[in-house]
C-alpha cells in the first residue's frame, strides 16, 4: 500500500496568492501518476461547501481517461473531483488554488490521514509550507528545528522536555481545579444555583442542609474518585520519569532519568529496552543500520517492525567520538499524533537527506534483536507521538442518555410550570386572603401580591427541586458502572487460553448493549482464529489427513484423539499437530511423490527463517504460507535458511543447499507462485503452487487422470470449508533456463511494461507442470461462531460482515459460519465496475425481493434530540418473503455509498438477512456503519481485531475488541473487548438485556418515587396558601433519595433478571424488546407521570381526608404540622417501597436486606432525629421532637397508611396482571415457561455442525503481492553495510517500488491489494 | 447545555495507551481468571416471584374481605362517638362582640359574649372541649418559621436575643425582646371559655368542671417548652424581665394563667397547644377535658341545654374566619372522623369488584394458558 512519492511542493506563483482571499493558499504540485488524482482527493473531499478548490491549470494531459480503478480509493470521491480526469499521466503539474478556511488545517490533515492513512503523502510539509507562504497567523510551533548536541541551541526553542504528565492536579490546585471542573456539568451547576437561592431568607423554603447534604456528598464521591484516578496517574508518570536510559553528554554516556533527557540529546538504547522520546535513528549494532521493534504498546502490533537509518548517519556506529562531534541539524514537523507518518530533513556538513517514518523510532517502541542503537531525541515528553495519541477520545454516550437528556429538560420546563401555576395560585391568594391575614402574619414592606408571586415561584423551585434529583446521576454512573464490573468478572466470558477476561473498557455505554440491531463484524481474527492449520493433504491421488475406524467411517477428530508422534524429526515444530499416521509413513519410507509434495512446500515460498535461542521460527507473512511450510518441516524436509541465492532445507535430516535461480511472485492475477531450483545434483526444477483452476489450466496433459483424483479431493476440502492449493513442479532444460534468465533479467529491468513483460516470461514458464497434489489449510472459525450467529440472528439483530478478504474467502467464510446457507433463496453478489451497473444490480436485487414495494423508501422525518434541533431521517423496515442476502465488493461499496445511491444500498442490504462487504477499506468500513446509524436510527456494533477495524469501531455507537493476536489497536479503541467472538452472545444476550432492563427499570422506578414525591408538595400548595411550605419534615426530603430508598433501587438495578442467562439464550427473542425501545421511552416516562400523579393523588388526599378533623385516642392534637408530615412521608415511603417490590423480579437477599434495611433505617432515624436528645442539643435543626412518639402509637395513622398503600399498589398489581393475562411479552411468556418447568434449561449446544456442501473453497494465498522481492533482494541477510551492492540501488531494484513493504505487518494482510497500483 | 448532563467525568474511559509495562498483579497461567463467586457471576440465589392468578386472585379476595371489615368495624367505632359543633362567629349575644372586634382600637376593650345549644344524646365518657378556627393558616411557611425554639425552651440568649426567624415580631418598638417572640405566638388564640349545664329541667345552672390541665404533648410539655432557669428567689415575673410581651397579648407569658403559678411562661398549656401549628387552615385545639370526678358529669356529658360563656378576644373577621366550639368524645380510634371507615368500605367493595373482573378475565383469557404459548 506505501509507496515511495516524490511529492514535492513548492510555492505558487505570487499572482494566484495576491488574488486570492488573505486565507487562501495557492500550491502547486507535482505528483507522478495516479498519485495526484489521490492528493487532489485528498484535498477535494474536504467537507463539501467548505472549502472551495478548483484547478487553476493542469497541463501535459497524458491521457483523459478516468482512473478510478485504484482499489482501495472510492472512486466515489473521484467522481466528485473536478481535477481527477486530468491525471494519468506520469508526471503532471497541477495548480490548485484552495481556499481553507482558517484555521482548519489540522482538519485536513486529519482528513488525508483518515481517508488515505497508508498513502506516503506529504501533507504535513505541504501545509507547513502553506503557512509559511501565505504568513497565516502563527498559532503553534511550525516546524522543529534542533540540532543535535547542542543543548542551547535546542533549550533556546523551549522545546518541551521528556518528562511526562498525564496527572491533572497537584496539591493545591486539586480542590480548586477539581470543583471547577465539577461545577461545569449542569447537575452540579443546577443545584449550586439552588444553593444560592436557599441563602435568600425571602424565597428560601428548605433548610441549607437539604441541598448541601446531597451536594456535597455527590462532590466529595467524585472527588475522590477523581483524586485517586490522579494519584494513580501521578504513581505512573513518577515511575516512568525516573527510568534511566543512557545519554551522551560532554562526550561520555551517562546515565540519565528519563525525565532529564532533552531534545537534541544523543542516547543510547540497548536490546530490550523502551524507546525513551521520539529519536531519529543515528547508527545501530546490526547490518545495514536496521533496527527491529516492537510497537505493542503503541499500536499493540506485536510482530517486529524494521527502521533503518541513513547511512550518513549509519557510519557513526558506536564511536561515543564520533557521535559527541556529530553536529547534524534537524528541521522537521512540528508534534502531531499521526503514528506513520514522520517529515523532516537532517543537514550534515552542508548536505540535506530527508527524513520519514523509517529513520525514527517513537516513544513507546521495545527494541528488539537488536544490540545497541543511537538516536537523536527529536520529540521530547509531551510531545511525542505516543502522548499526542493519548488525548481526548470522542465521548460516545447512551441513546437512553440522549433520552435522559431530553426528559430531563422537559422536567425543568414541567418544574416552571408547576411553579408558575402555584405563584399564580400565591399570588391569587395574596391578593384575596394574605392581605387580610397581614393582621397575623404582617407582609415585609415593599411585598405586593406579584412580587409574593414571584418569590414564591423561587421558593418553589427549591422544593420541587427534587423532579430532577442530584442522585440520578450518580446512581446511574453507579448502576453502569456495578454492570461493568459484571461483564469484567464475567467468568464466562474469561478466555483461558490466552488468559483473558472480558473487559468494559467504558462504563457509560452498557444499557446500549441490550438494544443493538445490527452488527458490523470483522473477518479474519474475529470470525476465525487467524490461525492456519495444515489439515489435509492429496498426493498423487491418495488423501491423506482423515481417519477413518476399521469400517472406513470417518472419525470425528477431537483434542483427545491421538496425535501423530514427530519426535523422530528433532527439527519438527511441538506445536504442530496432525493425525493421520499413514502420511508420515509414507514419507519415513522414502516415497517420491510425497517427498517431492513436501519438498516444494520447503522451497515454494517466502517465508523467513528465524532462530531464537535454538528454535527455529518462522516469519511468514500469511499464515497460510507458514502452515505449510511447518507442515514440511514436520513431516522431515525443514526449511532452515536462505540467501537470496540460496535455499537451505534439511531433507530427512540431511542439509541441502538449492540454488535459488528464480522466484516469480505470487500477485492477485497470477494466482500461484513458483520456484526455480538448482538441486546439488545439478537438476533444475521448478517448483509452483497456487490457485487449483489456475494450476489445472497449466498442467502437462499427462496428469489428467491425476487431475480428476485430485479434483474430487479438492471438492472434499472445499465442501469442508478448508483453503486450498494445487501443487505441481515441472524440471527445465539448462538451455532452455539461460536463454529464460536473459530474457527475465532484461524483462525486469525494462523502463516501462515491465511487469506485462514480466508475466508474459512466467506465463511461458509456468507450463506443462506435473501435477503432485494438493493442500488443505484450515482457516480456523473461532469456536462457537455459527452458534453465536444464529443465536444472535434469533435475536433479530443484523449481522454484516466487512471484509478486506477477497469476495471468495469471505462468501466460504460465510457458508462456514452459517451466514450464508445452501437453502437461502438467493445471494445477491454486487461486483460490478460502474456506477449505473451497481445501482442496476442493487435495484434488481430489491424488485426481486419484494417485487410489489414501492421504488420510493419510506422515510419518516422526524426531529429529536435537545430542543429538537436533530433532523433525522429514519427509512423503515421493509417485508422480504423468504431469505435472501447480499454480497457486495469494495468497488460496487464505493459508488453505492455515494449520496445518490446510499438509499439505494441500504434499502437492499436491510433486506437481506446477512450481507457480506469484501475489499472493503477501513474508510469504507466506517461508512457503512454510518450509513445505518444516519438512516435506520439504530443501535449499531462493530467488532473487530485489527488496525483496520479502529474506524468502524470508532463510528459504531458500540465497538468491540477482540483481544486476539493481532494486537491491541482495535482493543484500544473500543468500547469493549474480549477474547472470542462467541463471548459477543454472552454480551448482548445477558449483559447487555440485563443492563438494559434494569437501566429502565431504575429509570422508570425513580421518576416514579421522585415524581410522587414531588406532587405531594404541590398538592399541598393549595391547602397552605401556595406559601411553598413543605409537606415533609426537611430531613425527610434531604435523606428521601440519599438514603431511605436510595439502596433498594441500587440492588433493584443491579440485581434484577427477569429469567436468568440460560433461558436468556434460550430464547433469544427476548432481546427484541431492547432494540424496539420498549422498556424506557417518552411514553414511558408519560405513563410514570401519570402513575405518579395518581399516586401523589392518593398519598396527599387520604391523609388529609383522614387526619383533617380527628385527633388522638386521648383527645390531643394529632392534626397538627408535625404529625400530618410524619404521616404524609411514611405514607410514600411505604408506597414507594412496595412499588418497588413490585418491580423487582429477583428477589436476592440483598435487595430483601436493603428494602427492609431502609425502612428499618427510616424508622430508626426518625425515632432518633425526634428524639429529645437531638432537640436539645440542635434546638433549631430537629423541631419534630416527639412527633414519632406521639403520632406513630395511633392506630388511625397506621390506618390510613394501610389504606394508602393498598390504593397506590392494587390498581398497579391489577393492570399488570390483566396484561400478563391478556396481552403477554415475551418477558411473561417465558418467566411463565420457567414457572411451569421448573427446571434448568438445557446448557448450550456445543456441538460444531458439519457443513455438507459442494462450494469450492477459497484459495490460500495471501492476498498482497509476496515477500519475494524482498526475499531475493537479502534486504534482510546481509550481514554488511559495507557490502550493499550497487545492484539495489535505490532506482532500479524492485525493491524501490516497493519499499516500505519490508516492514509491512501481518495486520496489513487485509487491506486490498494494490496491484492496480503498479 | 444538557450535553453535560450524564457526567463524563465521573466514569471517565479507562485510560488509553497508558504507561508502559504494566506488571500483572499475580503470575500463574489463569492469572486473571475472575472469581466464581455466586454474586460475581449474577448467581445469587433468588425469588423471583410472578403475578399470577394463583397469587393475585386470593390475595384480592383476602384483601376486599380485610377492607369491608376494617371499614364496617371502623365505622362502629366512629358511629358511637358524639361530636357537636357550634359556629359562635357571630352566634347568638356574640354579634356584638363579633362587630366589636371589627374595629382595631377596640382590641383592648373586653367583651364577653354567650350561645347556647343543645346536647339531645348524652356523651358518655370522656368529653373533650375544643375550639375550632376555620381559615386560619397556621401553615404558611413564613407564619409557621416565626417561632424560636431555643427561645420557648428556656435558653437566656435566646429569651433576650430571639432569633431572626421571629421577624417581624422581634423586638417591640421600645427595642425590648418579645418573649415568646415570633408570629406563631403573636397571634395565640385568647379567646376564653366557660361551659355551662342547664339541666333539662330548667333546674340548677351547674358549671361543667374542665380540665385545662393536661391538654398537651408529654413531650412538649416536659422537653420542648421551658421556662429560663430561675434561682429560688427569683419569680417567673424576674425572670422575664427585660422582655416584652408579644404585641397583640393583653397579659405577659408569666401571668397568662391567673389560677395556676406553674402554669404560666413558657410552658402554659394553651399556649404549648397554640404552638403546635396545624397542618391545615380549618382545625380544632383542645381546650379542656370534662372532669368527670364531679356530679352530674361521672358518666359524661348529659344530654340537655347547655350555654357556653365566651370571653371574645380573637379577631377573625379580617380574615373571614370562623370560630367554633367542638365537644366530642373519642374512641381508640381517635375524634369522630368518618373518612377513614368509608374509605376502607369503598375500597373493599372497589377491590372485590376489580377482583370479580380479574377472576372473569382469567377464567377467560388465561386460565389453560393459551396466551402465554410463543
Amino acid at each position: 500500500m506505501k509507496m515511495s512519492i516524490t511529492t514535492s511542493v513548492s510555492p505558487s506563483p505570487q499572482f494566484y496568492c495576491r488574488s486570492a482571499p488573505a486565507s487562501a493558499l495557492c500550491l502547486n504540485i507535482q505528483v507522478q501518476s495516479s498519485l495526484a488524482a489521490v492528493f487532489a482527493q485528498a484535498l477535494c473531499h474536504y467537507p463539501e461547501g467548505d472549502p472551495v478548490l478548483f484547478p487553476v491549470a493542469a497541463h501535459d494531459f497524458a491521457s483523459p481517461t478516468p482512473s478510478h480503478h485504484t482499489t482501495g480509493t472510492p472512486p466515489a470521491l473521484l467522481h466528485s473531483c473536478l481535477l481527477s480526469r486530468s491525471l494519468r499521466s506520469p508526471s503532471v503539474w497541477v495548480y490548485v488554488l484552495v481556499t481553507l478556511p482558517f484555521p482548519r488545517d489540522s482538519d485536513i490533515i486529519l482528513l488525508t490521514e483518515v481517508y488515505y492513512g497508508s498513502v506516503e503523502l506529504n501533507m504535513g510539509s505541504l501545509l507547513s509550507q502553506l503557512g509559511l507562504e501565505c504568513g497565516r497567523k502563527e498559532v503553534k510551533e511550525e516546524e522543529r528545528h534542533l540540532r543535535a548536541n547542542d543543548r542551547e541551541l535546542n533549550l533556546s526553542y523551549k522545546y518541551a522536555d521528556n518528562a511526562i504528565k498525564t496527572s491533572k492536579y497537584n496539591i493545591f490546585t486539586f480542590l480548586p481545579l477539581n470543583l471547577f471542573e465539577q461545577f461545569q456539568r449542569l447537575a452540579n451547576a443546577y443545584f449550586l444555583f439552588l444553593l444560592c437561592l436557599q441563602l435568600i431568607p425571602e424565597i428560601s423554603s428548605l433548610s441549607w442542609f437539604t441541598t448541601v447534604v446531597p451536594l456535597v456528598l455527590v462532590l466529595s464521591m467524585t472527588m475522590a474518585k477523581d483524586g485517586s484516578d490522579d494519584i494513580n496517574r501521578q504513581r505512573c508518570d513518577r515511575q516512568v520519569n525516573n527510568r534511566k536510559v543512557e545519554v551522551l553528554i560532554d562526550g561520555e554516556l551517562r546515565s540519565e532519568k528519563w525525565m532529564d533527557v532533552q531534545v537534541g540529546d544523543i542516547i543510547k538504547l540497548e536490546n530490550n529496552q523502551f524507546v525513551t522520546a521520539d529519536l531519529l535513528l543515528l547508527s545501530s549494532s546490526e547490518p545495514l543500520n536496521l533496527v527491529y521493534i516492537e510497537t505493542a504498546e503503541l499500536d499493540g502490533e506485536t510482530n517486529l517492525k524494521v527502521k533503518q537509518a541513513l547511512t550518513v548517519t549509519g557510519e557513526l556506529e558506536d564511536s561515543i567520538e564520533k557521535l559527541a562531534n556529530f553536529n547534524g541539524e534537524v528541521r522537521c514537523e512540528p508534534p502531531n499524533n499521526r503514528l506513520d507518518k514522520f517529515t523532516g530533513t537532517l543537514t550534515l556538513k552542508g548536505e540535506t537527506y530527508s527524513l520519514d517514518n523509517e529513520r525514527v523510532l517513537l516513544r513507546g517502541c521495545t527494541l528488539r534483536n537488536t544490540q545497541w542503537c543511537f538516536g537523536l531525541v527529536v520529540f521530547g515528553g509531551p510531545d511525542t507521538k505516543l502522548m499526542q495519541n493519548c488525548g481526548k477520545t470522542t465521548f460516545k454516550r447512551t441513546s437512553i442518555d440522549r433520552l435522559m437528556n431530553v426528559l430531563v429538560l422537559s422536567i425543568f420546563g414541567f418544574l416552571a410550570l408547576m411553579c408558575l401555576i402555584l405563584a399564580i395560585g400565591n399570588g391569587i391568594w395574596e391578593y384575596q386572603e394574605g392581605s387580610k391575614f397581614a393582621t397575623f402574619l404582617p407582609k415585609q414592606e415593599g411585598v405586593n401580591a406579584p412580587f409574593s408571586a414571584f418569590l414564591t415561584f423561587w421558593s418553589y423551585v427549591i422544593i420541587l427541586n427534587t423532579v430532577v434529583p442530584i442522585s440520578l446521576y450518580v446512581s446511574v454512573e453507579i448502576i453502569r458502572l456495578g454492570n461493568s464490573l459484571y461483564i469484567d468478572w464475567d467468568r464466562k466470558m474469561y478466555y483461558p487460553k490466552s488468559d483473558t477476561p472480558a473487559e468494559a473498557r467504558t462504563t457509560t455505554l452498557n444499557e446500549e448493549l441490550g438494544q443493538i440491531k445490527y452488527i458490523f463484524s470483522d473477518k479474519t481474527g474475529t470470525l476465525t482464529q487467524n490461525i492456519m492449520t495444515f489439515n489435509k493433504c492429496s498426493i498423487n491421488g491418495k488423501s491423506y489427513g482423515e481417519l477413518l475406524d476399521f469400517s472406513g467411517q470417518r472419525v470425528e477428530i477431537h483434542e483427545k484423539t491421538e496425535k501423530v508422534d514427530f519426535s523422530w524429526n528433532n527439527l519438527a515444530d511441538p506445536k504442530f499437530c496432525f493425525h493421520d499416521h499413514s502420511l508420515v509413513e509414507v514419507v519415513r519410507e522414502g516415497n517420491p511423490e510425497v517427498q517431492a509434495f513436501f519438498r516444494l512446500l520447503a522451497l515454494c515460498h517466502t517465508v523467513m527463517p528465524e532462530e531464537k535461542e535454538g528454535e527455529l521460527y518462522y516469519q511468514a507473512q500469511s499464515p497460510d504460507e507458514g502452515a505449510l511450510v511447518t507442515a514440511a518441516r514436520n513431516f522431515g524436509f525443514v526449511f532452515r535458511s536462505r540467501t537470496p541465492e540460496s535455499i537451505t532445507v534439511v531433507e530427512m535430516g540431511e542439509l541441502v543447499t538449492y540454488e535459488l535461480l528464480a522466484l516469480l511472485d505470487f500477485n492477485n492475477v497470477r494466482k500461484r507462485m513458483s520456484v526455480i531450483v538448482r538441486s546439488p545434483e545439478g537438476k533444475l526444477t521448478l517448483y509452483c503452487k497456487g490457485a487449483d483452476t489456475i494450476i489445472f489450466e497449466r498442467l502437462n496433459p499427462s496428469c489428467s487422470k491425476l487431475k480428476e483424483v485430485t479434483t474430487e479431493h479438492l471438492n472434499e476440502y472445499a465442501g469442508d470449508g478448508l483453503r486450498t492449493l494445487a501443487l505441481a513442479y515441472k524440471d527445465i532444460d539448462p538451455e532452455y533456463m539461460e536463454e529464460w534468465k536473459l530474457r527475465h533479467h532484461e524483462a525486469s529491468t525494462a523502463m516501462d511494461e515491465r511487469e506485462e513483460k514480466l508475466d508474459v516470461l512466467y506465463e511461458e514458464i509456468e507450463k506443462g507442470l506435473l501435477l503432485l497434489g494438493s493442500t488443505a489449510v484450515e482457516d480456523k472459525l473461532q469456536d462457537g461462531v455459527p452458534q453465536t450467529i444464529e443465536q444472535l440472528s434469533k435475536a433479530d439483530i443484523k449481522i454484516w460482515v466487512l471484509t478486506g478478504d477477497k469476495q471468495e474467502t469471505a462468501e466460504n467464510i460465510g457458508y462456514s459460519c452459517n451466514m450464508l446457507r445452501e437453502e437461502m433463496t438467493e445471494v445477491f453478489i454486487v461486483s460490478t465496475n460502474t456506477a449505473e451497473e451497481v445501482r442496476k444490480e442493487l435495484q434488481t436485487a430489491r424488485r426481486k425481493m419484494r417485487p410489489d414495494g414501492p421504488e420510493e423508501p419510506t422515510v419518516t422525518k422526524s426531529r429529536s434530540g435537545l430542543f429538537c434541533l436533530l433532523k433525522t431521517e429514519t427509512v423503515a423496515d421493509e417485508p422480504v418473503d423468504g431469505e435472501y442476502a447480499m454480497v457486495i465488493n469494495g468497488h460496487s461499496l464505493a459508488f453505492a455509498l455515494e449520496k445518490d445511491m446510499e438509499m439505494e444500498l441500504l434499502r437492499t442490504a436491510c433486506m437481506c438477512q446477512t450481507v457480506i462487504c469484501c475489499r472493503v477499506t477501513p474508510l469504507q468500513k466506517a461508512q457503512v456503519v454510518e450509513l445505518v446509524k444516519k438512516y435506520k436510527q439504530a443501535i449499531t456494533l462493530a467488532i473487530g481485531d485489527g488496525a483496520n477495524d479502529v474506524s468502524m469501531i470508532k463510528a459504531a455507537h458500540i465497538g468491540v475488541g477482540i483481544s486476539g493476536q493481532e494486537g491491541m489497536q482495535a482493543v484500544l479503541s473500543s468500547d469493549f473487548s474480549f477474547a472470542q467472538f462467541r463471548y459477543l452472545q454472552r454480551l448482548l444476550l445477558v449483559h447487555g438485556r440485563w443492563s438494559y432492563l434494569r437501566m429502565c427499570k431504575f429509570l422508570r422506578y425513580f421518576f416514579y418515587k421522585n415524581f410522587t414525591f414531588t406532587f405531594v408538595h404541590f398538592w399541598y400548595g393549595f391547602f397552605c396558601g401556595f406559601s411553598a411550605q413543605t409537606v415533609y419534615d426537611e430531613w425527610f426530603i434531604t435523606l428521601y433519595n440519599l438514603v431511605y430508598t436510595a439502596l433498594p433501587v441500587l440492588a433493584l438495578s443491579l440485581f434484577d433478571q427477569d429469567v436468568n442467562d440460560r433461558w436468556s439464550f434460550q430464547y433469544p427473542k427476548l432481546y427484541a424488546p431492547g432494540q424496539l425501545n420498549q422498556y424506557f421511552s417518552k411514553r414511558a416516562f408519560v405513563y410514570t407521570l401519570l402513575h405518579s400523579g395518581y399516586s401523589s393523588l392518593v398519598l396527599f388526599f387520604i391523609p388529609w381526608a383522614a387526619m383533617h378533623d380527628t385527633v388522638r385516642d386521648d383527645g390531643k392534637d394529632i392534626v397538627d404540622y408535625q404529625s400530618f408530615a410524619l404521616l404524609a412521608q411514611t405514607c410514600l415511603l411505604i408506597a414507594v417501597s412496595i412499588q418497588l417490590g413490585l418491580d423487582t423480579h429477583y428477589w436476592t437477599s440483598v435487595n430483601q436486606f436493603f428494602l427492609w434495611g431502609s425502612l428499618c433505617v427510616y424508622f430508626a432515624v426518625i425515632f432518633t432525629m425526634y428524639s429529645n436528645g437531638m432537640f436539645l442539643i440542635f434546638t433549631s435543626s430537629f423541631p419534630f421532637i416527639g412527633t414519632a412518639r406521639n403520632s406513630l402509637n395511633q392506630p388511625n395513622m397506621w390506618l390510613t397508611m394501610l389504606l394508602t398503600s393498598i390504593l397506590c399498589v392494587l390498581p398497579v398489581v391489577a393492570y399488570r396482571f390483566l396484561r400478563i393475562l391478556l396481552w403477554p411479552t415475551i418477558n411473561d411468556k417465558v418467566r411463565y415457561k420457567v414457572r411451569q418447568d421448573k427446571v434448568l434449561p438445557p446448557a448450550p449446544r456445543r456441538v460444531q455442525a458439519r457443513r455438507t456442501s459442494t462450494r469450492r473453497s477459497g484459495y490460500a494465498f495471501s492476498h498482497a503481492q509476496g515477500y519475494g522481492d524482498l526475499v531475493t533482494s537479502g534486504k534482510f541477510l546481509r550481514r554488511s553495510p559495507k557490502s550493499r551492492p550497487a545492484l539495489f540501488s535505490q532506482t532500479d531494484s524492485p525493491l524501490a517500488q516497493t519499499q516500505p513493504q519490508f516492514y509491512r505487518t501481518i495486520s496489513e494482510r487485509e487491506e486490498p491489494p494494490l496491484s492496480s497500483w503498479d | 447545555m444538557a450535553t453535560s448532563f450524564s457526567g463524563e467525568e465521573i466514569t471517565d474511559r479507562k485510560p488509553e495507551l497508558s504507561v508502559m509495562g504494566k506488571a500483572k498483579a499475580n503470575a500463574g497461567p489463569l492469572a486473571r481468571r475472575p472469581d466464581n463467586s455466586a454474586f460475581k457471576q449474577q448467581r445469587l440465589p433468588a425469588w423471583s416471584p410472578m403475578l399470577t392468578a394463583q397469587t393475585v386472585l386470593p390475595f384480592f379476595y383476602s384483601m376486599a374481605a380485610v377492607c369491608v371489615l376494617l371499614g364496617v368495624w371502623l365505622l362502629v367505632t366512629v358511629q358511637n362517638t358524639h361530636e357537636l359543633k357550634v359556629d359562635y362567629t357571630h352566634a347568638g349575644s356574640c354579634d356584638k362582640c363579633f362587630e366589636k372586634r371589627k374595629d382595631r382600637a377596640n382590641a383592648n376593650q373586653s367583651c364577653n359574649c354567650t350561645v347556647v345549644f343543645n346536647i339531645e344524646n348524652m356523651f358518655k365518657g370522656d368529653v373533650f372541649f375544643y375550639y375550632g378556627l376555620i381559615n386560619f393558616h397556621q401553615n404558611l411557611r413564613q407564619y409557621m418559621d416565626s417561632r424560636d425554639d431555643g427561645q420557648m425552651i428556656g435558653r437566656k440568649e435566646n429569651l433576650k436575643n430571639p432569633s431572626s426567624y421571629c421577624k417581624p415580631f422581634i423586638k417591640d418598638k421600645n427595642g425590648l425582646p418579645i418573649a415568646p417572640c415570633g408570629a406563631v405566638a403573636n397571634s395565640m388564640f385568647n379567646d376564653s371559655f366557660t361551659l355551662v349545664y342547664h339541666s333539662a329541667a330548667s333546674g340548677p345552672v351547674v358549671h361543667v368542671p374542665l380540665f385545662r390541665k393536661g391538654i398537651t404533648w408529654y413531650t412538649d410539655k416536659n422537653v420542648k417548652f421551658r421556662n429560663p432557669q430561675a434561682n429560688k428567689t427569683q419569680t417567673l415575673a424576674q425572670v422575664f424581665e427585660g422582655t416584652a410581651q408579644p404585641l397583640y397579648w393583653q397579659k405577659p407569658v408569666y401571668d397568662l394563667d391567673p389560677w395556676d403559678r406553674n402554669n404560666n411562661g413558657f410552658i402554659n398549656e394553651d399556649l404549648i397547644v397554640w404552638m403546635r401549628e396545624a397542618a391545615f387552615p380549618n382545625f380544632k385545639k383542645l381546650y379542656g377535658v370534662l372532669n368527670r370526678a364531679i356530679e352530674p358529669f361521672t358518666e359524661g356529658l348529659p344530654a340537655g341545654n347547655y350555654s357556653v360563656h365566651i370571653s371574645y378576644n380573637f379577631p377573625v373577621e379580617y380574615f373571614q374566619g370562623r370560630k367554633e366550639v367542638v365537644l366530642s368524645t373519642v374512641s381508640w380510634f381517635g375524634g369522630q372522623n368518618n373518612f377513614l371507615p368509608v374509605a376502607y368500605l369503598v375500597t373493599g367493595c372497589l377491590i372485590l369488584l376489580l377482583a370479580v373482573i380479574l377472576t372473569a378475565v382469567w377464567w377467560k383469557f388465561g386460565k389453560n394458558g393459551r396466551n402465554m404459548e410463543e
